[in-house]
């Protein structure tokens, strides 16, 4: 299918777009940020600063540039992809060499005024160039294994220059997401039973690598991931984070111990309470009441997202939003698995509730998407 | 679904199933339960003078974390207050060891000027607060050093000596009694712990405090002394290496314990420097050692008391019988002399003691045995030891044919009991074993020392009888005040002339190495020729009012030479002082002496301490 089956005389123009956005999706946004708000307020101690005003800020930014993308028609969004996926690909190589080093890893690319991080740009270009090559490729074609090869290359390339950087989180999203696509796309299981053979393959060559010269994680990763495996191991030492995180999360209870009065927070027993860790805080402070109920956001948003997908009979538009969708739900999952000592702990941040800034921004430029193809599916005649 | 179910389990699992566990985990993490060290008890003299107290100690600690660059800061501390490099690189070293945010000492007892000075410079110093602490403090200094002892840090053997330390040992810093009342007073004095329960944050340091169980401070101890009768002892035996025993002789009160030269036991708080230990341990007076308990000397003529007694008791004379002095005996072929090489001529009892004519104790000494001699030194209070609470209270000796076998592996001869009859010989006492025994003989009553009273006992103690015949008492304090007031008596010009303070004495003059032939030849005849370690040492023993006796006194000059010449002017100047609240009055010196006495009262009052320095505690 192409944009050219459109019946452009349903599409809704101008700013009656705003009455086709998908509202339950927006209110679901801002419930889960404000989750977040007051998290962050909670963890700096009762203090909008440092944490919880920026975020504020930066979430009504990214609302705004939600619906500047929203308002955009899909078919221009379909027509940049390929373009966008290369200028993310220039960016990430750039970092490889110009980029700027913080925390042990190089992530930040600084073109005059602006530090961009160009790993978070690619998780949007990936599943746009996927979504457009999907929409392009022949159906009959899609599970023959040249043009699954060519997927997974689009999938692959940026991700490997991220896990260059290193940031195995944000490479590991970006297979998976990218895995979604493909997979919603249709191509044949058995492409998958093999990719997770690799995969198997992948995790064994990363940890027979260690020790040697082109060892293919940081040190700090490696012990994380012993941690992982048994985090009594070392409990001052690699193991130290999850097994905070899970004091912390365990404590909380039914109920939690209130609203900022989280000891293992507020006494800095957990690490990256702010950020990568934020779920365990509110695990403890509003116990399994708070936790769940934030779980059963998440889910609603998939939900909502899933039924934009499904009633969408754009293959372009469908298959974004899955990838949108599923790069989100990545998001949670590992970093609720984390937290809670189901994953190795891998820099993935609670997606609108963690503080930060680009991955916000990313966000809600994929949840823009996501309304994009909502507003601008096809729709039958009234 | 699949993930989020899992995920929901999980979460479930722990938060719900295992919550009561992680919670406990949580609380161990954040709480930290601190002991909070009592307040030590003071220790107070009779008179509610302190001698052991808690003074205000400024100090300065410094945290790694904060300093930054702790060099820089050591560096531009130590040009405002005074520091050592070993203090520097001891606190540097004990902030590398330690988790940077525990708070380090870098000096102590600062002045306030120091403190003030640091609280100033702050901003150029960070890491760096004076902060205010309690440490143990003597203000006496060395007046009582040999009794109250002195306090330090726990060390790993007094751990190991108790079964169940105290937890509050375990607080670093915390100082226990090392020695004397400190030491055998520790119980009481000591308190017990408080303890705080404190919030801390994931590196250590403390957020909050959550709770506090306030501690007992620990008791305050009254010891039977006399400051100002201390202090007077110890400055009348200045220059000596010598003891002195102050006991009220109705209830055993020790008033003075006297041991020269003494020391500072605030050095020892303060953690005693190398060159100031060895200088106390190498001067040849030791003054770590407490003379007055530890110090073992053979009695010399102050034991005839005991020998005559025994002969009395014995049956073997009636004390009225005069033995000739020929100025030596001889026994189964070995001759013993007399003092006087001229002899006494014909001598009583009465006489025998007051020119201590050594002839005259020989020959009881052959006639009741050392048995008998042994058992009235016992009951006389010789060869014990007391229990009291001061370090290394030794026993004395009263050689027994056992133990001669035992320790020299021979049998006893007769001239060993000759030897013992005049206080030679193996026979062993301390200072305050002599002054007991001469308690004993002014009150007829086994009266013990003791050094700890409770000031509110209002009944006073009343010791058994030691039923001896007041006949015998009455021709040996006889004997006894002959020594000090006859003409002819050993310690006639050390008289009382002052009405109701008549003295009664006996000197002792006991020989540590008698002068070899060698050394006769050599031309050395007299003791001050002899080096110092080599002389005789001087005893003097008394007890006054004569007729009503209140107080006993025992001095021991070491290698002093002469008990009349060198320990009976200090034993009368001390007893004089125990008897005018601690100044002897020039009244009571022979006319013909005051001169000479006023000018050394003068010399010594520039050293004694004032009444306005001895701090009344009203705790």
């Amino acid at each position: 299918m192409s944009y050219l089956e459109y019946n452009t005389r349903q599409m809704p123009a101008g700013l009656r777009k705003v009455l086709y956005l998908n509202w339950p999706l927006i209110v679901l946004l801002i419930l889960v940020a404000g989750y977040g708000f007051v998290m962050l307020y909670s963890v700096a101690g009762g203090r909008l600063t440092p944490w919880a005003e920026p975020q504020i800020k930066r979430f009504g930014a990214g609302l705004v540039i939600m619906f500047i993308v929203a308002f955009m028609p899909l078919w221009f969004w379909r027509s940049i992809a390929g373009l966008s996926y290369v200028v993310a690909l220039l960016l990430l190589l750039g970092v490889e060499f110009f980029g700027t080093v913080g925390m042990g890893a190089k992530r930040w690319l600084v073109i005059g005024p602006v530090r961009v991080q160009p790993s978070e740009l690619a998780k949007i270009t990936t599943v746009l160039a996927l979504a457009a090559y999907y929409d392009w490729l022949d159906l009959k074609k899609v599970s023959h294994p040249l043009w699954v090869l060519a997927a997974v290359l689009i999938a692959v390339i940026p991700a490997f220059l991220v896990l260059r950087q290193p940031d195995l989180g944000t490479a590991m999203l970006l297979a998976l997401g990218g895995g979604v696509v493909i997979f919603a796309a249709g191509v044949h299981w058995g492409y998958f039973a093999a990719l997770i053979a690799s995969a198997a393959g992948m995790v064994t060559l990363v940890l027979q690598s260690r020790g040697t010269e082109w060892q293919l994680l940081k040190d700090y990763q490696y012990r994380r991931i012993d941690a992982f495996l048994d985090p009594t191991i070392d409990p001052l030492g690699a193991g130290y984070h999850i097994n905070q995180a899970m004091i912390a999360l365990g404590s909380g209870g039914w109920s939690g111990r209130g609203f900022m009065e989280g000891t293992q927070a507020r006494l800095n027993f957990l690490p990256e309470k702010h950020t990568d860790f934020i779920f365990t805080t509110l695990a403890e402070e509003f116990g399994f009441v708070g936790a769940s109920s934030l779980l059963l956001l998440y889910m609603m948003i998939v939900a909502v997202c899933l039924l934009t997908a499904m009633r969408t009979t754009n293959r372009f538009g469908a298959l974004l939003v899955m990838g949108v969708i599923g790069m989100f739900f990545l998001y949670f999952a590992v970093n609720m698995a984390m937290v809670m000592g189901l994953a190795p702990v891998v820099g993935v941040p609670l997606p609108l509730v963690s503080y930060g800034g680009s991955a916000m921004i990313v966000l809600m430029v994929g949840f823009g998407l996501v309304h994009s193809a909502h507003i601008h599916r096809a729709r039958l005649p009234s | 679904m699949g993930v989020a179910g899992a995920l929901l389990w999980r979460l479930r699992d722990m938060q719900l199933e295992q919550s009561e566990q992680f919670r406990l985990l949580a609380e161990e993490n954040r709480i930290n339960l601190r002991l909070l060290p009592p307040t030590r008890g003071l220790i107070l003299d009779r008179n509610g003078v302190l001698l052991a107290g808690n003074e205000q100690n400024y100090r300065v600690v410094i945290k790694r974390d904060d300093a930054g660059d702790i060099d820089l800061v050591l560096g531009r501390l130590a040009k405002l207050i005074a520091l050592t490099e070993d203090e520097i690189e001891r606190a540097r070293r004990d902030m590398l060891r330690n988790r940077p945010f525990v708070p380090v000492t870098v000096a102590e007892r600062l002045s306030w000027e120091e403190i003030s000075r640091v609280a100033s410079n702050a901003p150029a110093l960070p890491g760096v607060t004076p902060e205010m602490g309690l440490s143990r403090n003597y203000p006496l200094r060395d007046d009582t050093a040999h009794v109250v002892g002195y306090v330090g840090p726990v060390s790993e053997r007094d751990l190991e000596a108790l079964e169940t330390p105290d937890p509050v040992l375990l607080i670093p810093r915390f100082q226990i009694g090392k020695v004397g009342v400190e030491r055998l007073a520790e119980d009481r004095l000591r308190g017990r712990a408080g303890s705080q329960r404190v919030e801390v944050n994931a590196v250590g340091r403390v957020m909050r405090e959550l709770d506090r169980v306030e501690g007992t401070p620990g008791a305050n101890v009254h010891l039977t002394i006399d400051a100002t009768l201390q202090n007077y002892a110890l400055e009348r035996l200045h220059g000596h290496s010598a003891a002195a025993v102050v006991m009220d002789t109705a209830n055993g009160d020790i008033l003075a314990l006297a041991s020269a030269p003494s020391f500072d036991p605030n050095l020892f708080v303060r953690g005693i420097s190398r060159a100031d230990f060895n200088e106390l341990l190498e001067n040849k007076h030791r003054p770590l050692v407490n003379k007055t308990v530890q110090g073992m000397y053979p009695p010399g003529s102050t034991f005839k008391m005991v020998t005559a007694l025994a002969a009395l008791e014995a049956g073997v004379t009636d004390g009225r019988e005069s033995v000739f002095c020929p100025g030596h005996m001889d026994v189964s072929g070995h001759r013993f002399h007399c003092w006087k090489r001229g002899g006494h001529g014909r001598v009583g009892l009465v006489s025998a003691l007051s020119e201590s004519c050594d002839v005259y104790f020989y020959e009881m000494s052959q006639r009741c045995g050392i048995d008998r001699i042994n058992a009235m030194s016992s009951r006389l209070g010789l060869g014990i030891r007391y229990d009291l609470p001061i370090t290394s209270v030794a026993g004395g000796l009263n050689p027994t044919r056992e133990w001669k076998r035992a320790n020299r592996n021979a049998e006893w001869q007769v001239g060993d009991t000759i030897n013992a009859s005049i206080g030679q010989g193996f026979v062993l006492s301390t200072p305050l074993q002599l002054a007991v025994m001469t308690a004993r003989l002014a009150t007829n009553t086994a009266v013990l020392p003791r050094l700890i009273r409770d000031p509110l006992e209002r009944s006073e103690v009343h010791a058994a009888s030691l039923d001896l015949r007041p006949e015998w008492l009455r021709m040996i304090r006889q004997g006894m005040d002959q020594t000090v007031n006859d003409r002819r008596g050993t310690a006639y010009s050390s008289r009382v002339v002052a009405e109701g303070q008549r003295m009664a004495g006996k000197t002792g003059t006991s020989q540590v190495f008698s002068i070899s032939r060698a050394e006769r030849d050599a031309g050395i005849r007299r003791q001050q020729d002899l080096p110092w370690n080599r002389r005789n040492h001087a005893l003097f023993v008394n007890y006054a009012p004569f007729d009503t006796p209140r107080i006993a006194v025992s001095v021991v000059v070491e290698h002093g030479m002469g008990g009349s010449s060198t320990a009976a002017p200090i034993g009368r100047d001390i007893m004089l002082a125990a008897l005018n609240d601690g100044r002897p009055p020039l009244s009571a010196y022979p006319a013909p002496q005051r001169n000479r006495v006023q000018h050394e009262q003068q010399e010594l009052e520039q050293r004694l301490r004032r009444p306005e320095d001895m701090r009344i505690s009203r705790a």
